[in-house]
């Protein structure tokens, strides 16, 4: 192959190195910041992706018993607390806001305001996960988790067949599960995150991509909940029950 | 360029030819376990999936060996089952789906683009951790008593009937499943931006294209059986129900989930292969590969349909008449991107300047055997005859002879290829070409009967067939070649690990090939190049003419 | 031992489509096979270094050349996919007049009942010449039905009807198979499939076994019917608590949400074992389900039943349906109808403890207790 080579921007590492950063904190294999940075945000948007395609998965199989026993799940979800979960997503758009501010800050450098509005993020997600585990905790005492000991009293879960309500608490702790180990891991990295601006690391205060990128991070896990809500707390009365109601039936 | 060995790069500034190399870079246990470098983590995953694959082999022995009487050999049924099984799974989640892209892809990819390595070492490390702690669960779920599903995991047998260990099992697939990911995001970002210097999208080997092409279906895919596979496991666990009717769920959902990973992932096993054939071709042909664009995109077409065609593994599922038919078409038109490399590799052949050294010979081994596995695929994506054949040895026959005979073929062709730029040693030329032979001849003793089992009716997943003794001969003719081909697969290791003791030294550049691996030192330096390379040309630019006239010049010159 | 049959015997109404259609293809197969092999090897000799070949000109890209071998596998590609359909569309669509059997799959016996109450296990019977259309649906795990001889297969799914058809044309007998992975004894979930011209086959019919006489499918749907107490809501005739089922096969329902279905076999079924899935316009979901209270040759019995045009209302018994006309000396068949080699099997599937048992009883409780609450 006809390729010449010259000395080009070779940082002179040669033989044993590993993890030892070249200046301004880029790793061996990239040539300079730039291309690490352009790699880490390649990164982390295909990263997403495959979160995208692993809780699509999970949507569709929502989406099509949904559409199968809408009745039943309707009846079901009755019993989530949408004021809980409103409270929750109000939660976290304000720590998605948080977030993006705490990346503007990132940008202009300015330490004390990353950490004051990551700090808010981590409070956020905390009171996130508290009242998911009033939530939860809530479910157990009514035995409304999937399994042999599913609630045996069929008038708690207005009328709905066992079956599809256990299918329907069954999904909603799947999901809302995974979406809260999304959320536990995130609170992880940003403590990191925020642990490396204290100690004034250069990685992060030098450059703000870093931070952009635990930023994209959790706009995903809002975003994903931001489904979540609506799908599994919000779902509109079927017509057939409205018909149903309105001939006198009903609970 | 001449056929000649090109002196390494350190050479060219008249600086000191460094000794360093990847392998003497650190000797501690240590410096392996920890590497980050993409060469030692390729040699990592190559002596993982060896041993994947000897274990699988003794499976698929175990099978040919049951199979030889009509009521059995040795096996109860319960633990034949857990043979074919284990054979499968182990098979295709621990070897086919990693076999070429996390060896000679990790290996070459970084350097066949001019990088220092892959954009996230420590991922990549990860990746092979990850890949172990998997295998390692699917062997625990072994030695505890097995699995009993197949590999395809249908429920509600898997989910609900089977008391055997496949929560476990699966939770090693899904391990693995995510050092797939976690490889395939990898490819993506460094073909992205790690390229070197006027190395643009089409100067890349076509090896790139097709890793990049698998990565992209790595990443799409996995993920969905991942969940899906989970979702197995709730449902066995927690009894939630998702899959299994007789608790509300839907039964053939599990299947429209799971093939819409698992068909993308026969390309994850066929399109590094193809890579790999690309490369033997053009560089054995000595001549510039034909069609480059064409063989280029037709690998992303294929990534691309290949999401569209999950169901014609479900034609006789209860889906409905339509989804049928539409799957069917678009399965036919999936093939087409297949065929047009097959045809571009043998035009690349005409008018070469061809060399049949070992690696070659597997290139075209590949080539008749991927057009049998192929073509037979098309009687499968046709409905009505699918209905017959469907779940017969016929399907067997089919996919043994595109994984076995497709891919294993193209990993042996490339593993020979590279492993003098690998280890810096040559194997024995003779006895690897006899050996391809072997492959070859025992391959299709072994898998050719099958078809025509398959045709009259032999269901595949059968221990017994006392009551149907006619297909005792084709059995038996598989057996025998199995014997064979086992062989076939055994012996290069033995060839291959004796010339790192005793092997000549091969300098950087041995068949005399070209792309941008082979412009530095066997086996390279840790971080490949001395210095960034910039590329100004694209890849294949041999000269058959020229260099066949240089032969003729040396021959006439020797006579005289 | 060793003598090589290579084909499948043929003998229904597909196998000669199929294997023209089959055979097509694998000359196509071969074809191109022998085209890439052949110019493989040739190039690889006439090419070979140091041959005398003329290497000039080389050529390295050639839209001609790669458009014609991109259309011309396409144009052969939707070819064979055009035919292929042809003949598929035509095995999904059984005919109207088809003789209807229904086949039940379990964990590792196949149960067959003819429409006149008459069951076999692991053997399958059918006339000559009538074309038969099989209604399968298993009790447990998915299997698969496979005739090689008939071309035809279909998986048996627990919790929905599957349909397959085919008409014999040749008298013998033929491997049956389960053809999709059920468990430890899969490859043993066989038999026969006996081709018995039509005057053999009404005599088998009517001699078959020396058991007291038995019901028809239906009339055992009409037991059913009244036993479990379908007929304390569903009368003769449209009433306050219950739409009637009289002639319901095949007619549009409106439900409360104004979706409309047809009555075929799989909305019965939805219709008795989950209810409240869909309601019909005008009622309200008093019905329970009876999903888990019913076994699947319950709900199969009660299906032909509804079919036969049920009636509960009218004091004839259904009896009188045609198909029910010449019961005389029909019997119960199960344990004498036992094949040769293959009865130890359905011997140990009975005695094999699934975990089914268990759980259906937990679900059927769960719909008793619903009942209950209601
Ligand atoms: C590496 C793996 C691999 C590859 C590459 C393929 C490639 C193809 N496969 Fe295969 N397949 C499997 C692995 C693979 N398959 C496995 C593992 C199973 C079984 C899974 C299980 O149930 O356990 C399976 C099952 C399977 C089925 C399901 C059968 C069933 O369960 O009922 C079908 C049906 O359509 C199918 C079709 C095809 C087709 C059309 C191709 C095409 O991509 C092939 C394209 C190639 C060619 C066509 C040859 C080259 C072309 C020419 C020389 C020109 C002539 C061409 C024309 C005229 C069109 N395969
Ligand atoms: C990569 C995929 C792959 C490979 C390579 C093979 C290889 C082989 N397979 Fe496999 N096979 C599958 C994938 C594969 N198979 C799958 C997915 C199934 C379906 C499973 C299911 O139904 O669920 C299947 C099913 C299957 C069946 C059908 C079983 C049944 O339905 O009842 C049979 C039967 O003949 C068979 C035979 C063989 C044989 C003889 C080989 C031979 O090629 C193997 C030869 C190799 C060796 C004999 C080992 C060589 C020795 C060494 C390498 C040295 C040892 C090294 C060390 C110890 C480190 N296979
Ligand atoms: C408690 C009264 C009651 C009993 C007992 C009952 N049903 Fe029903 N059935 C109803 C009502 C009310 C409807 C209409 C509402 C609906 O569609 O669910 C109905 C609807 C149906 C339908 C659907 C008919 C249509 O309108 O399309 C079928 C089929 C049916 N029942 C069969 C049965 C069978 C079989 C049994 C016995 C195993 C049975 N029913 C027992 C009350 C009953
Ligand atoms: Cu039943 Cu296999
Ligand atoms: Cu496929």
């Amino acid at each position: 192959m006809a390729s010449i080579t010259h000395p080009g921007h070779g940082d002179g590492h040669h033989g044993a190195h590993d993890e030892h950063h070249g200046p301004g904190g880029v790793f061996h294999q990239y040539i300079d910041l730039e291309q690490q940075n352009d790699s880490y945000i390649v990164g982390m948007w295909t990263f997403l992706v495959t979160e995208v395609m692993f809780f699509g998965a999970l949507f569709l199989i929502y989406g099509l018993y949904r559409y199968a026993y809408s009745q039943d799940w309707f009846l079901a979800h009755e019993h989530l607390d949408y004021v809980m979960g409103g409270v929750n997503t109000f939660n976290l758009l304000v720590s998605s806001l948080f977030m993006a501010l705490a990346v503007r800050a990132a940008q202009l450098k300015d330490r004390k305001v990353v950490l004051r509005l990551l700090g808010g993020v981590m409070v956020c997600a905390a009171i996130f996960m508290v009242i998911k585990y009033f939530e939860y905790t809530g479910k157990f005492h009514e035995n409304l988790y999937p399994g042999p000991t599913f609630t045996k009293n069929a008038e708690i879960l207005h009328g709905a067949n066992l079956n599809k309500a256990q299918m329907f608490f069954g999904l909603y702790f799947a999901m809302t599960g995974l979406h809260g180990v999304h959320v536990v891991v995130g609170m992880l990295i940003i403590g990191k995150l925020m642990h490396m601006w204290w100690k004034k690391n250069p990685m992060v205060t030098e450059d703000y991509i870093p931070t952009e990128l635990v930023g994209l991070y959790w706009h995903f896990v809002d975003l994903v909940w931001i489904f979540l809500y609506p799908l599994f707390y919000l779902m509109p009365r079927p017509d057939a029950l409205a018909a149903h109601a309105s001939g006198g039936g009903g609970h | 360029m001449s056929t000649t060995v090109t002196t390494p790069i350190g050479g060219l500034d008249g600086s000191p030819k460094v000794e360093q190399n990847y392998l003497t870079n650190g000797h501690t246990l240590k410096s392996w376990l920890l590497t980050t470098d993409h060469k030692r983590i390729a040699i990592l995953y190559l002596i993982s999936i060896t041993f994947f694959f000897g274990l699988g082999g003794a499976f698929a022995g175990l099978i040919r060996y049951e199979l030889i009487a009509p009521a059995g050999n040795v096996l109860e049924s319960e633990t034949y089952n857990k043979v074919f099984s284990a054979h499968g799974i182990i098979m295709v989640f621990l070897f086919l789906v990693a076999v070429i892209p996390a060896t000679l892809g990790n290996f070459l990819l970084p350097m066949m683009i001019g990088a220092r390595d892959l954009a996230f070492p420590r991922l990549n490390l990860l990746s092979w951790y990850l890949f172990n702690a998997g295998g390692a669960l699917v062997l625990a779920a072994l030695v505890n008593g097995g699995v009993d599903t197949g590999w395809t995991f249908y429920t509600p047998y898997s989910s609900l009937y089977s008391n055997t260990n496949v929560s476990l099992a699966i939770t090693g697939i899904f391990l693995a499943g995510f050092a797939s990911i976690t490889t395939g995001m990898n490819f993506i970002v460094t073909v992205h931006k790690m390229r070197a210097p006027g190395m643009t999208w089409f100067r890349l080997p076509l090896f790139v294209w097709a890793n990049y092409a698998t990565a992209v279906v790595m990443i799409l895919g996995t993920p969905v059986v991942a969940i899906t596979l989970l979702c197995v496991v709730f449902e066995r666990t927690f009894k939630l129900p998702i899959f299994s009717p007789e608790l509300g769920g839907d039964p053939v959902l599990f299947q429209h989930l799971f093939w819409f990973y698992s068909h993308p992932a026969v390309y994850i096993m066929i399109l590094p292969a193809f890579g790999v054939i690309s490369e033997l071709i053009t560089n054995f042909s000595r001549k510039r590969v034909f069609g480059y664009h064409f063989i280029a995109f037709s690998s992303l077409a294929i990534a691309f349909l290949g999401f569209l065609v999950w169901g014609h593994h479900m034609f006789v599922s209860s889906q409905s008449m339509y989804q049928s038919i539409v799957f069917s078409l678009i399965t036919y038109l999936l093939a087409v991107p297949s065929a047009i490399k097959i045809f571009n590799w043998t035009a690349t052949m005409y008018k070469g300047n061809i060399r049949l050294d070992a690696p070659m010979i597997y290139a075209i081994a590949f080539m008749g055997l991927f057009t049998v596995g192929g073509v037979t695929g098309l009687h499968l994506a046709t409905v009505s005859t699918d209905i017959h054949l469907t779940a017969t040895y016929f399907i067997v026959a089919h996919f043994h002879y595109v994984m076995v005979g497709g891919t294993i073929t193209a990993f042996l062709g490339g593993l020979h290829f590279w492993w003098p730029k690998m280890t810096g040693r040559l194997y024995n030329e003779s006895v690897a070409k006899w050996n391809a032979v072997l492959v070859f001849v025992g391959f299709n003793l072994t898998f050719f009967p099958q078809f025509v089992m398959g045709f009259m009716g032999m269901p595949r997943r059968y221990h017994y067939y006392y009551f149907a003794p006619e297909f005792q001969p084709y059995h038996l003719m598989s057996s025998a070649g199995a014997t064979a081909l086992g062989l076939g697969f055994a012996v290069p290791i033995f060839y291959l690990v004796k010339s790192l003791f005793t092997g000549e030294k091969a300098g950087a550049n041995p068949w005399g090939a070209h792309g941008l691996e082979w412009e530095t030192q066997s086996p390279p330096i840790t971080v490949n190049f001395e210095t960034v390379p910039i590329v100004t040309d694209e890849v294949y630019d041999f000269d058959p003419v020229g260099e066949h006239e240089e032969l003729m010049a040396k021959l006439a010159g020797a006579k005289s | 031992m060793f003598n090589f049959p290579m084909t499948p015997p043929a003998a229904s109404n597909f196998a000669g489509e199929h294997d023209a259609l089959f055979y097509a293809i694998t000359f196509l197969a071969v074809l191109f096979t022998l085209i890439v092999s052949f110019l493989v090897v040739f190039f690889a000799l006439k090419y070979r270094r140091g041959t005398k070949a003329d290497r000039s000109r080389p050529m390295y890209e050639n839209l001609a050349l790669e458009l014609s071998w991109i259309i011309i596998p396409t144009i052969l590609g939707l070819a064979f996919f055009g035919w292929g359909t042809k003949v598929y569309i035509d095995m999904r669509t059984p005919p109207k007049d088809a003789m209807e059997i229904f086949v039940i799959g379990k964990q590792w016996m196949w149960h067959v009942q003819h429409p006149n109450g008459v069951r076999e296990n692991n053997t399958l019977h059918v006339p000559m010449g009538k074309p038969v259309k099989l209604t399968m649906i298993s009790q447990d795990v998915i299997h698969a039905f496979y005739i090689p001889a008939f071309r035809v297969q279909y998986m048996v799914v627990p919790g929905r009807y599957t349909q397959m058809w085919f008409t014999p044309t040749k008298k013998g007998e033929y491997h049956l198979f389960c053809n999709m992975y059920c468990g430890t004894q899969h490859s043993e979930m066989g038999g026969r499939v006996v081709v018995l011209d039509p005057r053999e086959y009404a005599d088998w019919l009517a001699n078959n076994g020396s058991k007291p006489q038995t019901l028809t499918v239906a009339q055992a749907g009409e037991k059913i019917f009244n036993k479990v107490g379908c007929n304390n809501c569903h009368g003769g005739a449209d009433n306050q608590r219950a739409p009637s089922l009289a002639g319901i096969y095949g007619k549009t329902r409106v439900m409360t949400d104004g979706a409309r279905y047809i009555a075929d076999e799989t909305y019965l079924r939805e219709a008795i074992l989950r209810p409240s899935n869909k309601i019909t316009k005008g009622y309200i979901n008093s019905m329970s389900a009876y999903e888990g209270q019913l076994t699947e040759e319950e709900v199969v019995s009660l299906l032909a039943y509804i079919k036969s045009g049920a009636n509960p209302a009218a004091s004839e018994p259904a009896m009188s349906s045609a198909l029910a006309a010449k019961e005389s000396r029909i019997s119960e068949g199960t344990a004498g109808n036992y094949v040769g080699a293959m009865q130890f099997n359905s011997q140990r599937a009975d005695a094999t403890p699934t975990k089914r048992g268990n759980k259906m009883n937990a679900v059927g409780a769960m719909a008793a207790e619903k009942v209950g609450d209601q």
